[in-house]
C-alpha cells in the first residue's frame, strides 16, 4: 500500500464521520430553514413546502426572537468583558513574583472549569435562593434585604452572568498565564530602572505584549457566550418574564417543543450569522491595531 | 528604604490575599455542595442556612441510587463517555497522523476546510442531525450520542500538531525495511504520540461526560439519560429536595474533577496547544 493511499485511508473514518454527522446536517439546516418543516411534515414528508425566506422574514417580525437576541447580547456584552477581566486579574496575581503556593491556587481557580455545567448550575440555584440561600444570608449581615435573584426579571440575567464568569474564568486565566510568562523579563527590568510604577508597567508593557492573546481570547469567549443555553435551561427555564430566554433556548423550544424545525433552523442560521459578523469585526479591528 | 520594604510587604499581602479570596469564591460552592449532600432531608432549607450537617448521613446517596435510579444514569454516562473516548481516540489519531505525515492529494485543502468548519456552531447541525438519527432509528439509543462524537476537528488538529515532530527519516527507514503503513502506525507512531493521546483522552472524556444539549435532544427516556440530562430533569421535579439534588451534583461532578486533579498537567498542556490555533 502506498503512502498516498494510506493517507486517504487513515483520514477516511474521521472525514466520513464529520461529513455525515456535521457537514451534511449543516447543509441540510440551510435547506430546512427554507421550508415550513413542522409536526405535519415530521409525520409525512408530503406536507413539506418550500417557503424561500419566509421563515427569516417571519422571525424578524417575531418579538420573542428579538427579545431572545437582546437577552443573549446582554449576556455577551456584560459577561465577556467581566469574564476576561477576572481571568486577566487572576492570571496577573498568579504570575506575580510574590505569589505563594502558585500550583495550588492555579488548580483551585481552575476547578470550576472542569465541573459539569448542569450540576453546578443546580448548586447556584440554591445558593441564590431568595429565602434560604447563602448569598442572601451573607448579604443580610451587611444590612441588604433579600434579593429574588432568579425570580426578578432585573436580576435573573445578572445572576446567570455571575455564574458564567465563576464557571469559565479559569479557562482564559490559564491562557493569559502562558501569555504573561512569554513576555521578556528585561522589558520590565528596563522599565523599573526608568522608575515606572507597577500600573505604568502593566499599561505600557503587559497590555501591549498581551494584545494578540487578548484578541484571541476575546473572539473565542464571544462566540462561546453567544451559545448560551444550559444555564437558563437549568436555572430559570427562560423565566422570569422570559428575561433569560437566549437565542438557543428559543431555537430549542421552537424545534423540539413545537417541532417547527424549519423555523428553528432559521434561528440557528441567524445566530451563526450574528456570531460570524461580531467575531469578524473584532478580528478586523484587531488587525487595524496590528494585534494579529 | 524603609518605605519601600513596607510597600513590597503590603504588595505581597495584597497579591496573596487576592488569590485566597478568589480561591474561596471558586471552591465554596463545591464545598457547600459536598456538605449539603450529607445533611438529613430538609436541613438545608432552614434559616439561617447551616454550613455543616448536624449529623452526617448517607441517606441522600441511598435514595439517589435506590429510588431515583441514578445508578443507571451513572452507568449510561460512563458507557457513553468511554465509548466516545476510545473510538474518537483511534479515529482522530489516524486522521491527525495522516494530515501531518502522509502525503495525499488534496490534503492541505481538506485540512483548511476542516479548520473553516470550526466557525460553525455545533447547534446549527443539531436539528437536521435529529432527523437523520430518526431515519437511522438511532433516536433514544447510546449510538445516537456516540456516533456523531467519534471525530472532532479539535482532536485531529491536536494530534496533527504533535505528530509533525515525528522525523520523516524514521518513517522512511521503516518503509525501506518493508513495514506496511498499518504496522508503522501501530508500532512506531502510536508510542511516540503517547503524551498527546493522554491529553486528548482527558479532553474527550470530560467533554463527553459534561455534554448536555445533544444528549438532551437525542435521548428521550429516563432509562437512557446520561447524568447531566437526568440531573436537569430531576431538578425540575424535585426542586425542594436540596440535599438529594446536591448528592446528585456530587456524583456528577466528582469523576471529572478527580480525573482533572490526577492528570491536570496533560489537561493544561492540551488547553494551551488547542488555543494557539487562533
Amino acid at each position: 500500500m502506498s503512502a498516498r493511499l494510506a493517507g486517504w485511508m487513515f483520514a477516511a473514518p474521521a472525514l466520513l464521520v464529520l461529513a455525515l454527522f456535521f457537514g451534511l446536517p449543516v447543509a441540510s439546516a440551510l435547506a430546512l430553514s427554507l421550508t415550513d418543516f413542522d409536526l405535519y411534515a415530521l409525520a409525512d414528508a408530503g406536507n413539506l413546502r418550500f417557503v424561500a425566506l419566509d421563515n427569516y422574514l417571519d422571525l424578524l417580525r417575531t418579538p420573542m426572537f428579538w427579545k431572545s437576541l437582546w437577552n443573549t447580547s446582554y449576556f455577551v456584552l456584560a459577561g465577556v468583558p467581566l469574564s476576561v477581566a477576572v481571568s486577566l486579574g487572576a492570571a496577573l496575581l498568579l504570575n506575580a513574583p510574590v505569589a505563594r503556593l502558585k500550583a495550588l491556587f492555579r488548580t483551585a481557580l481552575f476547578a470550576p472549569v472542569v465541573t459539569t455545567l448542569v450540576a453546578v448550575a443546580v448548586i447556584w440555584r440554591y445558593l441564590f435562593h431568595t429565602s434560604y440561600g447563602l448569598v442572601n444570608w451573607a448579604l443580610g449581615h451587611l444590612g441588604i434585604s433579600p434579593v429574588d435573584w432568579l425570580g426578578d426579571p432585573r436580576w435573573a440575567m445578572p445572576t446567570i452572568i455571575l455564574f458564567a464568569v465563576w464557571k469559565n474564568f479559569g479557562y482564559n486565566m490559564v491562557i493569559f498565564l502562558a501569555g504573561l510568562q512569554a513576555i521578556p523579563q528585561d522589558l520590565y527590568e528596563a522599565a523599573r530602572i526608568d522608575g515606572a510604577s507597577r500600573w505604568q508597567q502593566f499599561r505600557h508593557i503587559t497590555l501591549p505584549q498581551l494584545g494578540p492573546v487578548l484578541l484571541v481570547v476575546g473572539v473565542i469567549t464571544v462566540s462561546g457566550y453567544f451559545q448560551l443555553f444550559a444555564e437558563p435551561y437549568v436555572m430559570t427555564r427562560g423565566d422570569p418574564l422570559q428575561s433569560t430566554v437566549s437565542v438557543l433556548y428559543f431555537m430549542f423550544e421552537e424545534g423540539f417543543k413545537w417541532w417547527n424545525l424549519g423555523r428553528a433552523s432559521a434561528v440557528a442560521f441567524l445566530l451563526f450569522l450574528v456570531i460570524l459578523a461580531v467575531t469578524t469585526l473584532m478580528l478586523r479591528l484587531g488587525r487595524r491595531r496590528d494585534l494579529v | 528604604m524603609g518605605r519601600e520594604v513596607g510597600q513590597s510587604r503590603w504588595h505581597a499581602v495584597a497579591v496573596n490575599g487576592g488569590l485566597l479570596a478568589l480561591a474561596v469564591v471558586a471552591l465554596a460552592p463545591l464545598l457547600w455542595m459536598v456538605s449539603v449532600s450529607f445533611m438529613p432531608a430538609g436541613q438545608a432549607s432552614r434559616f439561617p442556612p447551616p454550613l455543616l450537617p448536624s449529623a452526617a448521613t448517607l441517606a441522600n446517596y441511598q435514595e439517589l441510587f435506590g429510588r431515583s435510579g441514578m445508578a443507571r444514569n451513572f452507568g449510561n454516562s460512563l458507557l457513553v463517555s468511554a465509548a466516545i473516548t476510545l473510538g474518537s481516540l483511534l479515529v482522530n489519531t489516524l486522521a491527525g497522523y495522516a494530515f501531518a505525515k502522509l502525503r495525499f492529494a488534496g490534503r492541505e485543502r481538506v485540512f483548511q476546510l476542516l479548520l473553516a468548519a470550526l466557525v460553525v456552531p455545533a447547534q446549527v447541525a443539531m436539528l437536521p442531525l435529529f432527523l437523520l438519527m430518526k431515519q437511522l432509528a438511532l433516536v433514544n439509543t447510546y449510538a445516537g450520542v456516540v456516533l456523531p462524537a467519534l471525530a472532532s476537528v479539535f482532536g485531529i488538529f491536536l494530534v496533527r500538531q504533535y505528530a509533525r515532530s515525528i522525523p520523516d527519516e524514521l518513517l522512511e527507514a521503516a518503509r525501506i525495511d518493508g513495514a506496511g503503513e498499518w504496522r508503522i502506525f501501530f508500532s512506531i507512531v502510536l508510542p511516540m504520540l503517547k503524551p498527546v493521546l493522554v491529553t486528548l483522552a482527558i479532553f474527550t472524556f470530560m467533554g463527553a461526560w459534561n455534554d448536555f444539549m445533544w444528549p438532551l435532544i437525542v435521548l428521550t427516556d429516563q432509562e437512557h439519560y446520561t447524568l447531566p440530562v437526568a440531573l436537569a430533569t430531576l431538578s425540575r421535579e424535585h426542586i425542594m429536595d436540596v440535599e438529594l439534588m446536591m448528592a446528585g451534583a456530587v456524583v456528577t461532578v466528582l469523576p471529572v474533577l478527580a480525573l482533572f486533579l490526577l492528570l491536570q498537567r496533560y489537561y493544561i498542556q492540551g488547553l494551551l496547544l488547542g488555543s494557539v490555533k487562533g
